[in-house]
């Protein structure tokens, strides 16, 4: 149990900076999930609060202490891999209290934990087994196992679900998230999956270019996002986004005209949820189908807005039956219009 | 009917010669229909000299055939020659450079630099990478030897089961093919040794050919380039496909120090077993050696003996068998390291294996070759 915090964190590699400065506080027993695309710098950012890579500028403080000249192990912190580094050798008892044996505790006191944590996990059956004799998700497992066996202060983990398929993943997600709730230990997880951002997390960090774009609890990304990427990595399928005038309070969209709540003037970017969309003849959008995606609880309609030639998505609730070419009128909240700043992408409200 | 077509496709063109060369006047509509026999018709002109296409009295101008304009006058100027438009409406003139701009560019090969100081630079880039590679394996020296030390001071974490399988695949597991390599080569010694000789009559000297060659060169340098065949590799792949798996940064955060658990029984193993190969070898060599001196030339298994003990210093065993810790060193610590450079794909763990090999036997005989130079420096 412990705060975590990032104060200005920096990464260079060589010339090359990856990460440029990232900032926040982790409250004990949090669940903070650093989401972005591939080479956005989370692994890094993890793997510098783990230890594993030198910090070039900036501090990382649990409970309150510097640690960036701290080895891993002084660290107190466990963390779970994506390919989940298990040793092939030892069976699942040996690989879980391997780290309490090489920490020198008795041999009672090893089984003891073992025991407690494998009846947490439901790894009982498969304790004499070796790794390669259990499946991705109980290998997941005994990985886990291995971290909370050492009760350290802070959970690290690295997408460690990517390699998972897509049921598992949905039920490993629960899994983790109830452990780490029983548990009550800080956590940092990395992914680059924005519903298991969404599901998991207490608070994200939305990561871009070595950027933290957007700090905030998941509802608050998605409902304002603060910046065009965020709004465009969280939620799926994908914020539309297209450009739009604002002028004396209207705003100029696809051929249509709208009232706006907002202070942007002029040439804004204009992001619009595909779910926002609510089909109505007498709305003043239109889109012209050109693809349906029915997926049973709603329906996915791609195709061009209005006369235009600018890509958009809607989602509809329930089975509708569009054929390619058709037109569907629709509206949306003025609410749920989020405006950015064409040039530097950053919200305006 | 056909005819009428090749009427109309036919292209409108006056042909006058100038001075300085050709001018072409075209006329009439310009278009897909007729684009075909245009760009024919523009074939056939000798290319020789400047061209002058004067489009004054064309009227309807397309897209073909500004292409084939287009193309044409690209063609004539790769050649070096000059190729002009001349009486271009606006609305011509930029339909020509719309389409000029949408051809694609040609796709010229880089040509490849080679100017003194590319050379240069490149001379430098290999020794710079050299210089960096021998200063990093410096520094993988210190680490082992700090961690060696350790290991010293706290006896218990040392891995002594990780030591003795380690030995037992690099110094075990090679001695077959190292006592035959080296039988063998005991004999091509003692063969070609004695056809030469017999030249001299000096058969007896095969003798010496053979234990002074054998004990001081080649029994520990041929020993040292099989195990770096074998094992740099191995232990490159192996370390090298536990970073692949997070397994190294695992064990850190475990509290494991990779150094203390993977390099020094590795590198250890080696600089223990290597002697004992070269021993081997030495013994292996000899035999052969012996044997087909025996067989070729008559000289029985007690008159080698003979000759050898009275004939050949000690210090050609000693010599030979102090550079075998070295090169053991010099192949483990190649290996690890190697090991370690390895990033999270199976191709840099190809591609960091063969190198880890040919630099580990490079590197064993650049040391052979300083351990010549030292030993004939001090007169051994």
């Amino acid at each position: 149990m412990a705060t975590v915090e990032l104060d200005n964190i920096k990464k260079r590699f060589g010339g090359t900076q990856v990460i440029h400065g990232v900032s926040t506080a982790i409250e004990d027993g949090e669940f903070i999930v650093i989401v972005g695309p591939s080479g956005c710098g989370k692994s890094t950012l993890l793997r510098m609060v783990a230890g594993l890579e030198s910090v070039s500028e900036g501090e990382v403080r649990i409970d309150g202490e510097r640690v960036n000249e701290r080895e891993p192990m002084a660290r107190d912190i466990a963390m779970v891999f994506q390919n989940y580094a298990l040793y092939p050798h030892m069976s699942v008892r040996q690989n879980m209290g391997y780290g309490l044996k090489i920490a020198g505790l008795p041999k009672s006191e090893i089984a003891a934990k073992v025991d407690e944590a494998a009846a947490l996990l439901q790894l009982e059956p498969y304790l004499d087994r070796r790794p390669r004799e259990l499946s991705g998700g109980q290998r997941q497992r005994v990985a886990m196992g291995r971290a909370i066996v050492r009760e350290p202060k802070v959970f690290l983990f690295d997408e460690p679900l990517s390699n998972l398929d897509a049921k598992l993943r949905v039920q490993m997600r629960l899994e983790i998230r109830d452990l780490q709730n029983r548990l009550g230990i800080t956590a940092l997880y990395v992914t680059h999956d924005q519903v298991e951002a969404m599901t998991m997390a207490d608070r994200m960090i939305v990561m871009n270019a070595g950027r933290a774009e957007q700090i905030g609890t998941p509802l608050e990304v998605y409902e304002r996002p603060q910046t065009l990427f965020a709004a465009q990595f969280i939620g799926s399928p994908s914020m539309n986004v297209l450009d739009a005038t604002m002028q004396d309070g209207v705003l100029h969209l696809g051929g249509a005209t709208m009232p706006a709540p907002t202070t942007a003037t002029g040439k804004v970017t204009v992001g619009l949820r595909p779910e926002h969309a609510i089909a109505d003849p007498e709305g003043p959008l239109s889109l012209t189908v050109q693809m349906g995606e029915p997926l049973g609880a709603n329906t996915l309609l791609h195709g061009r807005i209005g006369d235009g030639s600018e890509a958009f998505t809607i989602s509809l609730p329930g089975v509708h039956h569009a054929t390619a070419g058709e037109r569907i009128a629709f509206r949306v909240l003025p609410e749920n219009l989020h405006f950015f700043d064409p040039e530097t992408g950053a919200r305006i409200d | 009917m056909v005819a009428a077509m090749n009427d109309r496709a036919a292209p409108l063109m006056d042909l006058e010669t100038t001075g300085s060369g050709l001018c072409l006047r075209l006329r009439g509509p310009q278009t897909v229909a007729n684009a075909r026999a245009l760009a024919a018709k523009l074939d056939q002109q000798p290319d020789s000299g400047a061209v002058e296409l004067d489009l004054t009295e064309v009227g309807r101008l397309d897209t073909a055939a500004a292409f084939v304009l287009v193309s044409f006058r690209d063609r004539r100027e790769q050649a070096g020659q000059e190729v002009t438009f001349t009486g271009l409406r606006a609305g011509h003139q930029s339909l020509l450079d719309t389409v000029a701009r949408s051809l694609p560019s040609p796709t010229t090969e880089p040509k490849t630099p080679f100017t003194f100081t590319d050379a240069l630079a490149r001379v430098g880039e290999v020794i710079a990478g050299g210089v960096k590679f021998i200063l990093a394996l410096l520094g993988f020296l210190g680490l082992f030897l700090a961690r060696l030390a350790r290991t010293l001071r706290h006896p218990s974490e040392f891995r002594f089961t990780s030591l003795v399988h380690h030995a037992g695949a690099v110094g075990l597991g090679a001695v077959p093919i190292v006592a035959l390599m080296a039988f063998l080569i005991g004999v091509v010694l003692a063969f070609q040794g004695s056809t030469q000789l017999r030249q001299f009559g000096a058969e007896v000297f095969v003798v010496d050919l053979i234990a002074i060659s054998i004990l001081r060169e080649l029994g520990i340098l041929l020993t040292s380039i099989i195990v770096a065949g074998r094992t740099a590799s191995s232990y490159t792949a192996a370390i090298g496909s536990m970073k692949m798996h997070e397994e190294i940064d695992a064990m850190r955060g475990l509290g494991l120090d990779p150094a203390t658990v993977l390099f020094v029984p590795r590198i250890l193993a080696l600089v223990i077993t290597l002697p004992i190969l070269g021993l081997v070898a030495n013994v292996m060599g000899l035999l052969g050696g012996g044997l087909m001196a025996w067989i070729d030339l008559g000289i029985s298994p007690a008159m080698f003996i003979t000759r050898l003990v009275n004939g050949t210093d000690i210090n050609h065993v000693i010599i030979g068998l102090v550079k075998a810790p070295v090169f053991a060193l010099i192949i483990g610590l190649i290996g690890c390291h190697a090991g370690m450079q390895v990033r999270g794909n199976a191709e840099s763990l190809g591609r960091m294996t063969s190198s880890a090999v040919v630099r580990a036997i490079f590197a064993v005989i650049v040391a052979d070759a300083a351990f010549s130079i030292f030993f004939a420096q001090i007169g051994m």
